[in-house]
């Protein structure tokens, strides 16, 4: 058991690590930021000492050996703009993303997972048609789209909520509807299956034949197996969430970290940039840990194969 | 008075329709068997009685258990009526055990259910009961998953949970399907035993008819959604009479004969689908007439107290030598 955390843990702090290293490489591949932050127009003296006081003029492999240096001494950098420490600029940030994303989450459990389950349990009934439709709109619909969409009727026509900033809880409501629509419609969905599947086993026919109420049956015998495939689900919406943010918020201007990561990036804001990576690369690989961790919770015969490893 | 009483029963899946009318009687502490090949609805008259077939499936007719109708009587009545009257176990063992929760919690919950008792003396109890049924240690493996078993052992979890209950009936459908020989040896005679011991009833579904004359008082044989021959174990085993039940016992090997002796039944059963127009037999039946193909006949009872469903039905013999003597080859 101790064994199978150390091995999920080694291999958490390899994928952040693996993250970082991309971002690095690309970040210093794809534009100089030089020319970025000082413009086109910049005298080649100043290019020259801006380069030199960021270090752009090492080999790649120095400037990221001094990377990994300042990290392990948690220094995370700091901001070419305006030369504030980066891990601040990222961290004053998360509170207004993370006003977005539980609520949303927690909508789309509350929403996605009981549609799901009652589709499943009236099959072919006009809830489960209902339910299916539904969900099929709400995963393909682009939520910029819905976004402006929502904005359009409810901000620009019928004027009741604002259209974009953070000033009161009524600015978090669009932008909440617009992230929740996709997940409730892909929990739903796989919630719906997951439950038919689990339906249909021999071990539910043996609840029944017990003599065990239909309630009994469901809750006790059929929701607790239906759960595993739907946590897995939900371990890979938490990455969804966060690309979610990032087009939400630019579309209502909420100045959580997605905002941030597209001026950053379109700054060539290089110790930003890679901050704010690491920060999201840590939130979806916890997320993946506290799904594994659910898992052995949840299902005994991973329990077992954890504990053989 | 019979315990279970099934009349007319019929089910479709889909607007194919599987069974044509089953009437069955289980009289109280009897064992049946119910024999028949693959597919002909043994599992399906079973299933439909104690209302475990999926939504999908259509069902009509009666079934009474102690005069309590529960065809279209809603989930009350037939709720009533599972585990505490009438239990079953099913042909793969492994996968009719919720892989999520221990044994002992799935055998308790039964307890807790029909013996009204809590949590610690079910715990007790299905301890009792998993040592009955010949799990070793007991007191420890109560509290492992069902994947910590074998399939042997899962079908005896399975036993312990329906003796849980205390029922009058048990429907046994092929309980050793899925295990190898010798393990079925076992559990049949765990079944053979228990039967003893409580005076439960059984209705006992196999392919194997050594077992079923082994355990059973009465057999029914089953043909295409049909029941197509019954009566008790020695006149049926003696002299078979119906073309269908004579081909099954033939292809028993008997310990005095040879393979040669055996004489196969050629061909297929009907798809549901296409049922032929007579007796459903009738295409692989080397007594059929054209009477046969156009006709289906209806179970009667005979003279000695069977019943059976042939217009052409293999002759009566005299004794049951005769029956052994007409079995050699010509
Ligand atoms: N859930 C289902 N959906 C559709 N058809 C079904 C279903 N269950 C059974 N059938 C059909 O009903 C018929 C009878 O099946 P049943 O399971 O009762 O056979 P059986 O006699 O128990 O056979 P076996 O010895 O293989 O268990 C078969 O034609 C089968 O295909
Ligand atoms: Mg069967």
């Amino acid at each position: 058991m101790l064994n199978y955390f150390v091995t999920r843990l080694f291999r958490a702090v390899l994928t952040i690590l693996l993250v970082m290293t991309f971002a690095f490489v690309v970040l210093r591949l794809s534009g100089d930021p030089a020319s970025i932050l000082l413009g086109p127009d910049a005298p080649t003296d100043s290019i020259a000492a801006f380069r030199a006081r960021w270090g752009l003029d090492d080999p790649l492999w120095k400037q990221y050996l001094a990377y990994l240096k300042s990290i392990a001494q948690l220094d995370f950098g700091v901001s070419m703009r305006d030369r504030s420490p980066a891990i601040d600029l990222v961290l004053e940030r998360v509170p207004a993303t993370l006003a977005l994303t539980v609520p949303t989450l927690l909508i789309q459990l509350g929403v996605g997972i009981p549609a799901g389950v009652y589709a499943a349990l009236h099959r072919e009934s006009v809830a489960d048609r209902g339910v299916i439709m539904l969900s099929i709109f709400g995963f393909t619909i682009p939520s910029f789209v819905m976004g402006l969409v929502l904005v359009l009727v409810f901000a620009v026509t019928l004027g009741w909520l604002p259209s974009g900033g953070q000033d009161s809880w009524q600015h978090a409501i669009l932008p909440i509807a617009t992230m929740s629509v996709g997940g409730i419609g892909i929990l739903a969905r796989f919630s719906r299956s997951a439950m038919i599947e689990v339906m249909g086993q021999p071990y539910i026919r043996t609840a029944m034949a017990k003599g065990l109420s239909w309630r009994d049956v469901v809750w006790k015998h059929a929701l607790p197996n239906a759960s595993v495939p739907i946590v897995t689900i939900v371990g890979f919406m938490v990455g969804s969430l966060i690309a979610g943010a990032v087009v939400v918020e630019s579309i209502f201007s909420w100045p959580g970290i997605g905002r941030l990561l597209i001026v950053s990036v379109s700054n060539r804001d290089l110790a930003v940039v890679q901050c704010l990576l690491l920060v999201i690369a840590s939130a979806m690989v916890i997320a993946n840990l506290c799904v594994d961790f659910a898992y052995g919770l949840l299902d005994p015969r991973l329990r077992a194969k954890a504990a053989a490893h | 008075m019979s315990y279970v009483s099934i009349r007319d029963l019929k089910v479709s899946f889909d607007g194919v329709q599987v069974l044509h009318g089953i009437n069955l009687d289980v009289a109280k502490g009897e064992a049946l068997g119910l024999v028949g090949e693959s597919g002909c609805g043994k599992s399906v008259t079973w299933l439909a009685a104690l209302g475990l077939l999926p939504g999908k499936a259509t069902v009509s007719g009666s079934v009474t258990v102690e005069g309590q109708q529960l065809i279209g009587t809603g989930r009350a009545a037939v709720e009533g009526v599972r585990g505490g009257k009438v239990a079953m176990i099913f042909q793969d063992p492994s996968s009719s055990l919720n892989p999520v929760r221990t044994v002992g919690h799935q055998i308790g919950e039964s307890l807790r259910l029909h013996r009204g008792m809590d949590r610690r003396a079910g715990r007790i109890e299905a301890v009792r009961l998993l040592d009955m049924v010949g799990i070793p240690g007991a007191s420890k493996r109560v509290d492992l998953y069902p994947h910590e078993f074998s399939g042997g052992q899962c079908q005896r979890v399975m036993i312990a949970m329906a003796l849980a209950g205390a029922p009058d009936l048990l429907i046994a459908d092929e309980p050793t399907t899925a295990l190898d020989a010798t393990i079925q040896a076992q559990i049949l005679d765990l079944l053979a035993t228990l039967r003893r011991e409580t005076g439960m009833g059984m209705v006992f579904i196999s392919h194997d008819l050594g077992a079923v004359g082994a355990i059973c008082d009465r057999v029914h044989v089953m043909y295409a959604g049909r029941i197509v021959e019954s009566g008790a174990i020695g006149p049926m085993f003696d002299a078979p009479r119906h073309p269908y039940t004579r081909g099954l016992f033939d292809a028993i090997p008997r310990l005095d004969g040879t393979r040669d002796r055996l004489i196969p039944i050629h061909g297929t059963v009907p798809d549901p689908r296409h049922m032929p127009q007579g007796c459903a037999f009738a295409p692989r039946c080397a007594k059929a007439q054209a009477f046969c193909n156009s006709d289906v006949p209806a179970l009667k009872p005979q003279q000695d107290g069977r019943q059976l469903a042939c217009f052409y039905p293999v002759t009566a013999p005299a004794t049951g030598t005769a029956a052994t003597d007409e079995r050699l080859p010509a």
